[in-house]
């Protein structure tokens, strides 16, 4: 582990919250109509069918109330947003052919170096377009797709029209809606039977513009026998107005296949995260989402497992932090109706500054399903008194024969753990740092190295109270 | 050569009195013995050195080579050269044994120029200290203290002195719950540390560790005070008659 005090140089607003010019919004519009949606679908050239799913789900999206559950939603204002912006031609293949301000700002993010390194493929996603991807010849020769929602619309209509709101319906939930209703640029993968991709898949979120809607629509569908390892990073511009993510992510795992999802999540604070994460696991699949919730001022997302085939697994890891004027709604959802199956949930939370973390969790054991074990674990740590934290475990276990375990904890940063620390030389605040890295050290561990030291490095930088 | 200095040192706790006029002079390659029975502040004094929050100076001064350190925080005592082994060591679960040691002697062997030891320098001294001592390997990826045994917690604690060289070190009931054979293998491995540079301030309850580590000073808190000091005879007739005998003396030594 590398200390703090070595780590923290910048904050947020250098490193990650510097805008670019916009002058791709300089035709555009704010707010939402059937018109705005029309537009998006024009702009994008699509087929019809694809229209009607948009003016669907848009129909659906204003009939429903918002959510008066979680995080106080009623200070979105919806006509404020812009939902729709183009800053490029096309997705480069080669970082070239990015817009230089646009390269420069992935650059600046360490993509490109990331990529070189050990990624098998990229995506670069800025407001609501890819703006670059690569993708390993040899996993094309295989097969793989990887390209943007919006390119598979086009170049492989069969598959979406297959896959797209199966997962997650546009009538699930009102943010769900809105995403259907104007989503746009998210990476598709298919992995074809078989094929194991070794090396992770990135997509990498931007947003730029002050009052922009981002609406990444992701769709991963593995074969049988496959496997592959995705992440995606995101960070915003700061600004004093507020900013909006709403994703729709679909992930479809076949029998025996294998998928990991990570998030890195470090939006600015000005940023509503709300997003309906889901996946189908079929027999012997297994499915893990690993969350690394850092960023955002609201944040809501239970990304949920429905384990559908004898044998399936589920993992849904995940660590929040939350600081000054945060409030991180996070859990997770499993969802058991087969036999066999089984799942894990471990959650951690570090509050500070008066930051909120909240846990909300569903396991539902359908009655039928023979032989389930799950375990659900969560731990809270609070660094200050000002700070909160609650969890909402809601249990349906239909199955008499299910083995489930849950177990909760909230502590405090002992007095006597940091005196031990700092007895032997460490000063104060990488005592604190190496005690909260600890805590969550069952989430990093899980995470390839370099983003486990991004993520402890984020934590570190939030924690020293730089971030304004 | 460096000295610690207590002077009339009075300290509480969340707003006891414990300790009432401590004084003792520690000298770098000397070393005292503290016994005293259950409750006497032997802890108190302890933790007190190391500036733990909740131990408040009320009175009098702790001084290394004539400077105060009451006003440092535990970090900066730790830099000045003061040592505490614990008589319970806390876990710190996640984190490991290796990044802790190694954030512990980056920090406390960081020289003025702001020159911290590369990762070779500790690894060698590391991988030295651990055969003095007889750790294993295995113990490097564990993490700090979580699930150790009693004897493991000890060794671990020795293994940071051994690690950090400080000026000062003061062990509290290091001896207590090790068998026979690992007091042996950690009282040899502190007589192989202390040397001319080292001023050990060991409390116990038992003469058996002194046999290892011969004190220059026996002495005896009772009561927040130090009641009677001696030479090695003194902890003899301690392990023999108790404290009893020191009740009708208390208040007289002073
Ligand atoms: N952190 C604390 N909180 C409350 N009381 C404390 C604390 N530390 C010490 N005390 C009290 O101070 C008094 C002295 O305790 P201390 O631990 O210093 O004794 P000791 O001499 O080390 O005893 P032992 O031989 O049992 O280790 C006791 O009454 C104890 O309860
Ligand atoms: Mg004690």
């Amino acid at each position: 582990m590398t200390a703090a005090s070595e780590i923290v140089t910048d904050d947020y607003k250098t490193k990650y919250g510097f805008a670019d010019s916009t002058g791709y919004l300089d035709n555009r519009r704010r707010g939402l109509s059937e018109d705005v949606v029309k537009e998006i679908s024009r702009i994008r050239d699509e087929p019809g069918w694809m229209e009607e799913f948009r003016l669907r789900a848009l129909k659906n999206f204003m009939d429903r109330p918002v959510p008066t559950w979680g995080v106080d939603l009623s200070p979105i204002q919806f006509q404020d947003y812009y939902y729709y912006a183009q800053p490029a031609k096309e997705t480069a293949k080669r970082w070239e052919d990015v817009p230089p301000e646009i390269r420069n700002t992935f650059e600046k993010l360490g993509i490109p170096e990331a990529e070189r390194k050990f990624l098998a493929g990229v995506g670069a996603i800025y407001e609501s377009q890819e703006v670059y991807n690569s993708l390993q010849k040899d996993l094309q020769k295989q097969g793989v797709i990887f390209t943007s929602v919006g390119n598979a619309v086009k170049e492989y209509p069969d598959l979406i029209r297959k896959y797209l709101g199966t997962i997650v319906p546009p009538s699930d939930n009102k943010f769900a809606a809105l995403n259907s209703a104007v989503w746009s640029d998210g990476p598709f993968i298919y992995v074809p039977e078989g094929v194991k991709i070794a090396m992770p898949l990135q997509s990498y979120f931007r947003i730029n513009a002050q009052g922009m809607g981002q609406f990444e629509r992701t769709l991963i569908v593995a074969e049988p026998n496959s496997e592959v390892h995705y992440i995606e990073g995101c960070t915003a511009a700061m600004y004093q107005k507020s900013m909006l993510h709403a994703a729709v992510v679909e992930l479809v795992a076949k029998k025996g296949a294998k998928i990991r999802y990570i998030t890195i999540q470090n939006w600015s604070k000005n940023v509503y995260n709300l997003v309906t994460k889901r996946a189908h696991a079929y027999e012997d699949a297994s499915v893990t989402w690993l969350n690394g919730e850092v960023g955002s001022g609201r944040n809501m997302k239970y990304p949920s497992i429905y384990l559908l085939g004898r044998g399936a697994k589920a993992e849904i890891l995940s660590m929040a932090y939350a600081g000054a004027n945060q409030i991180q709604d996070t859990g997770g959802k499993i969802v058991h109706l087969a036999s066999d199956t089984s799942s894990k949930i471990i959650s951690k939370s570090v509050s500070k500054d008066g930051g909120q973390a909240i846990y909300r969790g569903l396991l539902h054991i359908a009655r039928g399903a023979h032989n389930v074990k799950s375990t659900v674990r969560c731990d809270a740590l609070l660094l200050d008194e000002q700070s909160k934290t609650s969890t909402f475990p809601y249990m349906e276990v239909m199955a008499e024969d299910a083995t489930v375990t849950h177990e909760a904890s909230v502590g405090k940063v002992g007095e006597d753990q940091l005196f031990y620390l700092m007895a032997r030389g460490i000063n104060e605040r990488d005592a604190l740092s190496m005690i909260v890295n600890g805590f969550v050290e069952p989430f990093t561990k899980e995470l390839p190295m370099t983003y486990a030291i991004e993520l402890n490095r984020l934590m570190a930088l939030e924690m020293t109270g730089a971030v304004g | 050569m460096a000295r610690l200095e207590i002077r009339d040192l009075h300290a509480s706790v969340e707003g006891r009195e414990i300790l009432n006029g401590v004084n003792l002079i520690v000298n770098q390659g000397e070393i005292h013995a503290l016994m005293g029975p259950n409750g006497s502040g032997k802890s108190t004094l302890a933790n007190t050195l190391l500036g733990h929050p909740k131990y408040k100076v009320t009175g009098g001064d702790i001084l290394v080579d004539g400077e105060s350190i009451v006003g440092l925080t535990p970090d900066k005592r730790a830099k000045k050269g003061l040592f505490l082994a614990f008589q319970y060591p806390v876990s710190v679960p996640g984190v490991t044994m290796f990044s802790f040691l190694r954030a512990a002697y980056n920090a406390v062997h960081t020289d003025e120029k702001n020159q911290a030891p590369t990762l070779f320098e500790f690894r060698e001294e590391m991988n030295e200290k651990m055969k003095l001592l007889g750790v294993d390997e295995s113990f490097m990826h564990r993490y700090l203290n979580e699930g150790f045994s009693g004897g493991e917690k000890k060794r671990a604690e020795i293994l940071q002195l051994a690690l950090l060289k400080p000026k000062f070190a003061v062990l509290d009931e290091t001896d207590s719950g090790l068998d026979i054979d690992a007091l042996r293998v950690v009282a040899e491995g502190v007589s192989k540390i202390a040397g001319s540079d080292l001023g050990v301030l060991v409390i116990t309850h038992y003469q058996r560790i002194l046999k290892y580590i011969k004190p220059t000073f026996v002495h005896v808190l009772y009561e927040g005070r130090i009641t009677a000091s001696g030479g090695e005879e003194l902890s003899l007739k301690l392990e023999e008659k108790g404290y009893g005998w020191l009740k009708e003396q208390a208040g007289v030594v002073s």
